[in-house]
């Protein structure tokens, strides 16, 4: 398993989690967990995914992610799990 | 399973608290490279650069987006040119050659600085140490991104007040051979007491002959996020300051300590140390000032400073020495007047001097650094602020440097402003009280007593 996490941050508007499933699926992403609010209109998601199936390298994801971002208003950052396993477990 | 809250405590820190690394240096060892001939030892050194750090900055890119964390700098520290050119180089002019062959290596790269124009003069100076010393204004007026230290003295070896008064005079000679630039050749040249051999940090990084072949060194950094964690337990005793230090400083070094085995594992370079490092940018929030200010004072400068910054600087080593294998460098934190805005405002009005500056180098990392005096200084009180330092450390068994820029043509009240990183600097004034004498004497000054520890 390669866990990725991915952050999804920006006003909130039709079809944002649709949009960033589609992707995933598409891409044969696994989703493992999903946290979502909105406060204020402000949506806010953190997606805990497994990257290992996939066809696309880190990279080729993380770019797919930041275009369809764009293209609905809202920011997306894809990031290997380590860097917050290193910073909050000893 | 990693929390929601704790993945959006580190982008948090990332976005918003600026927090990065500040530098993948790669130290490259060039003594393989030593030959009689100038012509193909600078072949040699540039082939073997460009050789071990192709892939340095793609690396480093690659590691950026994959975990999201800003590397701001990729750099390459070699052994010091005085060592490694002993017998290429005959005159200055040969050893320029050698800075014009290194600016050259760091532009195919692609590092943004190349450390290691340097000579380790602790006890002595050799011919070649000499020379080198006395090309230096030259060579950074003539390059744009090597970076030249000279290690005047040590804990062991006392202090080579020759050295002391030949950098006076070339701190002098840069400033003056740039001064078109507002004396920037001086802003990449460090002159240090007890220079570690691992530091990663410009401009004071070079290869030290104790290390390897090749290895990777990190710094780290986020005086934001330092701040912003002291915002929360505002009006809090000592207790609990220093543990909140430490604990942001245990998290900033483990993102260090994760890029910096990434990066050895990709380059296939061994890892050598992560420097804990709180070294500041001008960017709003940035600033180890602010952190000093968050304590409680006034201004950076106020009384209780020192104590503020020697707290500080030692949560930072507690709390990172547990989060990485293997700790070095300068270690602690950074107090440069123009990359700090903290700094540069306590300064402009009033609140700090460098008579404080050098109180505060007795606890902090390193020393006196990118402080803008006037450009009429003599070279020998500027000997005699390098002489001071160096004393420091010595005393100390700690690293002391100077960084220090006559800005010629410039007088109290005026600015200089460096740009990027190095940030703006207020000229400061400096005791007109001369030290000529003192430092036309000559010879060296003997080690401490504490040096006898055998």
């Amino acid at each position: 398993m390669q866990r990725t996490i991915i952050t999804v941050t920006g006003k909130d508007t039709v079809g944002i989690i649709a949009s960033v499933c589609t992707y995933l699926a598409d891409n044969q992403v696994n989703i493992l967990n999903i946290s979502q609010t909105i406060v204020d209109g402000f949506f806010n998601m953190v997606m805990v995914v497994d990257v290992s199936a996939s066809p696309k390298s880190h990279g080729e994801l993380a770019g797919g992610l930041s275009e369809i971002g764009e293209k609905i208003g809202v920011k997306i950052l894809c990031q290997k799990e380590e860097i917050f396993t290193k910073m909050h477990r000893v | 399973m990693i929390e929601f809250n704790e993945i959006l405590e580190t982008n948090k820190m990332i976005e918003e608290e600026k927090l990065d690394v500040r530098t993948i240096t790669m130290g490259i060892s060039l003594l393989e490279c030593a030959d009689t001939d100038i012509g193909k030892f600078n072949a040699k050194i540039y082939d073997r650069i460009t050789g071990l750090a192709e892939n340095l900055v793609k690396t480093g890119e690659e590691i950026e987006n994959e975990y999201g964390i800003p590397i701001v700098n990729k750099r390459i520290s070699v052994t010091p040119i005085a060592l490694a050119a002993g017998s290429a180089a005959k005159s200055p002019e040969d050893f320029v050659s050698i800075a014009r062959t290194l600016d050259r290596a760091a532009h195919t790269t692609g590092v943004n600085f190349l450390g290691g124009y340097s000579a380790l003069v602790s006890k002595g100076m050799t011919k070649a140490d000499r020379m080198l010393i006395e090309s230096i204004p030259e060579a950074l007026s003539a390059t744009e991104r090597v970076c030249s230290s000279v290690n005047v003295g040590s804990t062991r070896t006392g202090i080579d007040m020759d050295a002391v008064k030949l950098m006076g005079e070339m701190v002098k000679a840069t400033a003056e051979a740039t001064a078109e630039n507002d004396s920037l050749g001086c802003a990449k040249l460090v002159v240090f007491c007890n220079a570690p051999d691992d530091n990663p940090f410009m401009a004071g990084a070079f290869h030290g002959v104790t290390e390897g072949d090749a290895i990777i060194n990190v710094g780290v950094s986020g005086p934001g996020v330092v701040k912003t964690a002291l915002a929360g337990i505002h009006g809090e005793n000592f207790e609990v300051l220093c543990e909140t230090v430490k604990r942001t400083a245990f998290k900033i070094t483990r993102v260090g300590q994760l890029v910096a085995q990434e990066a050895s594992r990709r380059l296939g370079v061994p890892f050598g140390i992560i420097d804990l490092s709180l070294a500041p940018t001008p960017a709003v929030g940035d600033s180890v000032a602010g952190i000093l200010e968050e304590m409680g004072l006034e201004s950076v400068g106020a009384p209780g400073t020192t104590a503020a910054l020697a707290l500080l600087n030692d949560q930072v080593k507690k709390g990172g020495v547990m989060a990485s294998s293997y700790v070095g460098g300068l270690s602690g934190a950074f107090i440069p007047v123009s990359e700090d805005q903290g700094m540069i405002d306590a300064v402009e009005k009033g609140a700090l001097t460098i008579e404080k500056l050098e109180a505060m180098t007795c606890v902090c990392s390193v020393g006196l650094d990118m402080i803008a005096i006037p450009g009429d200084v003599p070279a020998s009180t500027i000997a005699g602020i390098i002489a001071d330092e160096a004393a420091i450390g010595m005393v100390n068994n700690k690293t002391t440097a100077v960084r220090i820029i006559p800005v010629i043509g410039k007088g109290i009240g005026e600015k200089v402003e460096f740009g990027g990183l190095l940030g703006y600097a207020p000229i400061m004034p400096v005791n007109r009280y001369g030290c000529s004498e003192f430092i036309a004497r000559g010879g060296r000054i003997p080690a401490p007593i504490h040096s006898f520890k055998n």
